[in-house]
């Protein structure tokens, strides 16, 4: 669906997006991920048609996009803000009618909103009344008020408790299941985890990692194995397959061959050892984040 | 309705719904009536006092009392000046005007002393020295044998009647200038007035959609020209409606105020020989005069070209205030130091004028008339005394042509500077955004 292709963009002499190159499939979550300054927003601002970049192009659903107010597209920037003066409903017409909607169909896709929200009594609250995670439901709505087919979400969560975090999170799992491709930036590893489908990362402009979730996980796993059992191992099994203590009857073992792990377990059952659970250890997004980051800093 | 069309009608409608709005354009004409009905207060006002003058005369002239007032009384006098002090000190009388021996006609000057620990009062002194003119006048007369018929023969008033020689041109009064002077100082500081409040309104606004956050949110569903041009244009259209509320309401209050106070021309005739009391440049006999000539002016002309430099100047200014609203950082006070830049030329535009009415047609009233800068508040003021077309015409083309100019180089700010957040840019950060690619 989104397919950026060899974007760059030079500020000062500075290339803040280096022949950068992806792609977001339709009904996926791809997390643009990287560390402050990396070009996230630089990228995001000329996906959007904000700025324009030197060189490369960006296409949606086999359209080159040039120039912004692209009414196919949803921003949440992460620096956001509303008119405080404005009411809830004044200001959630005005910023759908922007995006190309007449009156009556605006007010038809602010009403469904709200209700879907259950925030119908705000509509004449003024912004500069609501606290932060309310006003964060209005830019969110905002956002995706006119049912694009590309979100791009930067740092939806910021400041949202739980609560109102599940509800975003649950309406952007809705909207991806729906046929959406969602760009989502954060710094949260955990939320990348948990929502993405597939992964972005970059560093001075230039793409790092990228590809799905579950296969970077992979590319980066050190073939650790975790093995919980129900009693101690005796030091026979723990010499022999050089087995290190983690935890009370927690162990891990290195096994490039994927061998050892099946003979682990026919020595336990030899010596009558209870398995509780056995695991491969994957490294965690925020471990593959800092060591990517890291080599490419020292490089 | 199209992008532009929704963000103008946002700008205006949130603006003319505003109490501050509807308080600043109601309470403006009420000011005005207020200060109408104080100046009719204090015209109308009759001191209870009336002040009682000894005239002790040694001058020999045997000079008359003036008649008295419903502010003075004076009566001659034949007691001695300690008596006369006496009576002042038990607050029988106010004053003691002494009039030394007069020696004869060879006498240039003339004083005569005021004895009274209060200042002399203007009014008094008037009177006083008229009268005394008039005695000493008749007694040179009376000693150099002249008679009062032929001497008021010498007396000849002097006009001089503009005529124009050319057939096109409107013959004019020796009010037009002073009209023209009036009128067009009036309508270049309206205009400056207009482009500094409204412009710096444009700053602000910006500037608070910077510091809110939403700019982004906004450009992602419009450009950036059509946010600044339609800002822009949003709040001129309020500077437009509060503009005609008054020509409207302004009016209406003075008739008011007028009829509330009971003045009518000859007291207004009053109020301007108060004024010229400070300062003698206007006769006030000509206010009549004047106030009959502004009838006989080419309204419809001054109207829509007044309209032109106003909107051209806001463009140009206004434009000039964006990109300054954009440039600055989320302290909103950071502007203060950048908006230098625009408050020098207006100044000086405001300065020009002044001293142009009094030169219509010199050099420096030609260069400030057509160069951009200056021409929103110069032109106005010197369309009063019919400057010719050529010279109309083309600071219309350069002022509107520079508008356009300055519009697509404050965008170039604007559209960089929106997206900048933390701190105010520097005049190097400014310029570089001029030629950056977006």
């Amino acid at each position: 669906m989104l397919k950026i292709r060899d974007l760059c963009k030079e500020y000062q002499d500075l290339k803040v997006v280096n022949h950068v190159s992806f792609e977001v499939r339709q009904g996926s979550i791809c997390g643009l991920l990287g560390p402050n300054g990396a070009g996230k927003t630089s990228l995001i601002r000329m996906i959007t048609g904000i700025t324009r970049p030197d060189s490369g192009e960006v296409i949606l659903d086999g359209k080159a996009i040039h120039g912004n107010g692209n009414n196919r597209i949803a921003y949440m920037p992460e620096e956001r803000g509303l008119y405080k003066k404005m009411s809830v409903g004044e200001q959630l017409l005005y910023l759908c009618r922007l995006r190309g909607f007449d009156k009556k169909e605006a007010e038809k896709r602010v009403v469904w909103w709200m209700n879907r929200f259950e925030i119908q009594s705000w509509w004449t609250k003024k912004v500069e009344e609501l606290s932060k995670g309310m006003s964060q439901k209005i830019q969110f709505i905002a956002a995706v008020v006119h049912d694009p087919k590309l979100i791009i979400l930067d740092e939806p969560f910021s400041g949202l408790d739980p609560i109102n975090s599940n509800l975003i999170r649950d309406e952007i799992i809705r909207l991806r299941n729906e046929g959406a491709a969602i760009l989502f930036s954060t710094h949260r590893m955990e939320q990348v985890e948990e929502l993405c489908d597939e992964i972005v990362l970059i560093n001075k402009g230039i793409v790092l990692l990228n590809g799905e979730v579950g296969s970077v996980r992979q590319q980066f796993k050190e073939h650790l194995y975790e093995l919980k059992c129900k009693k101690e191992l005796p030091p026979s099994i723990l010499d022999n397959y050089e087995i290190s203590h983690i935890d009370h009857c927690t162990y891990k073992f290195f096994d490039p061959e994927e061998k050892k792990g099946n003979q682990i377990l026919q020595s336990m059952i030899k010596e009558d050892i209870p398995l509780q659970s056995y695991r491969e250890i994957l490294p965690t997004f925020s471990e593959i984040f800092i060591k990517t980051v890291n080599q490419s800093n020292n490089e | 309705m199209n992008k532009l069309g929704l963000i103008i009608s946002r700008e205006y409608i949130t603006r003319v719904k505003n109490k501050k709005f509807l308080l600043t354009t109601l309470l403006t004409p009420l000011g005005i009536l207020l200060f109408i009905l104080c100046i009719g207060f204090i015209f109308s006002y009759q001191s209870d006092k009336q002040y009682l003058v000894s005239i002790l005369d040694q001058s020999g002239m045997q000079i008359q009392a003036p008649d008295e007032s419903r502010r003075f009384k004076f009566e001659l006098s034949d007691q001695n000046l300690p008596d006369l002090k006496k009576q002042y000190l038990n607050h029988k009388i106010d004053a003691v005007l002494v009039l030394p021996k007069f020696a004869g006609v060879d006498v240039k000057d003339y004083t005569a002393y005021f004895y009274s620990d209060k200042a002399l009062d203007i009014e008094m002194e008037a009177i006083l020295e008229k009268t005394i003119l008039k005695r000493v006048r008749q007694e040179k007369m009376k000693l150099l044998s002249f008679q009062e018929e032929t001497v008021s023969k010498l007396d000849t008033d002097i006009k001089i009647d503009p005529e124009p020689i050319s057939d096109n041109v409107k013959d004019k009064s020796s009010n037009t200038g002073k009209i023209a002077t009036l009128l067009g100082g009036l309508m270049g500081y309206i205009i400056f007035f207009i482009i500094f409040l409204y412009g710096a309104s444009v700053m602000r606004s910006v500037t608070e959609e910077k510091v809110n956050r939403i700019v982004e949110i906004i450009i992602s569903s419009c450009t950036s020209t059509e946010l600044m041009l339609g800002k822009i244009i949003g709040i001129g259209l309020v500077g437009l409606t509060q503009l005609l509320i008054w020509i409207i309401i302004i009016p209406i209050v003075f008739m008011i105020g007028t009829a509330l106070t009971g003045m009518d021309e000859s007291q207004m005739q009053q109020v301007a020989q108060q004024g010229q009391m400070m300062n003698q440049t206007m006769d006030p006999d000509s206010i009549l005069q004047i106030i009959q000539e502004l009838k006989q002016i080419n309204w419809l002309k001054i109207g829509i070209l007044f309209l032109l430099y106003f909107l051209g100047g806001y463009f140009v200014y206004a434009s000039m205030f964006a990109a300054i609203g954009a440039a600055v950082g989320d302290d909103v006070n950071d502007s203060q130091s950048l908006t230098i830049f625009i408050t020098i030329p207006i100044m000086l535009a405001i300065y020009i004028s002044f001293s142009v009415i009094r030169e219509p047609e010199s050099t420096l009233a030609i260069f400030a008339s057509i160069f951009p800068l200056f021409s929103p508040i110069v032109m106005p003021s010197l369309i009063v005394f019919d400057p010719p077309f050529w010279q109309i015409l083309s600071s219309l083309i350069v002022l509107f042509a520079f508008a356009w100019l300055i519009i697509a180089l404050s965008g170039r700010i604007y559209r960089t500077g929106i997206l900048m957040y933390g701190k105010k840019a520097s005049l190097k950060e400014i310029s570089r955004w001029l030629f950056t690619k977006q």
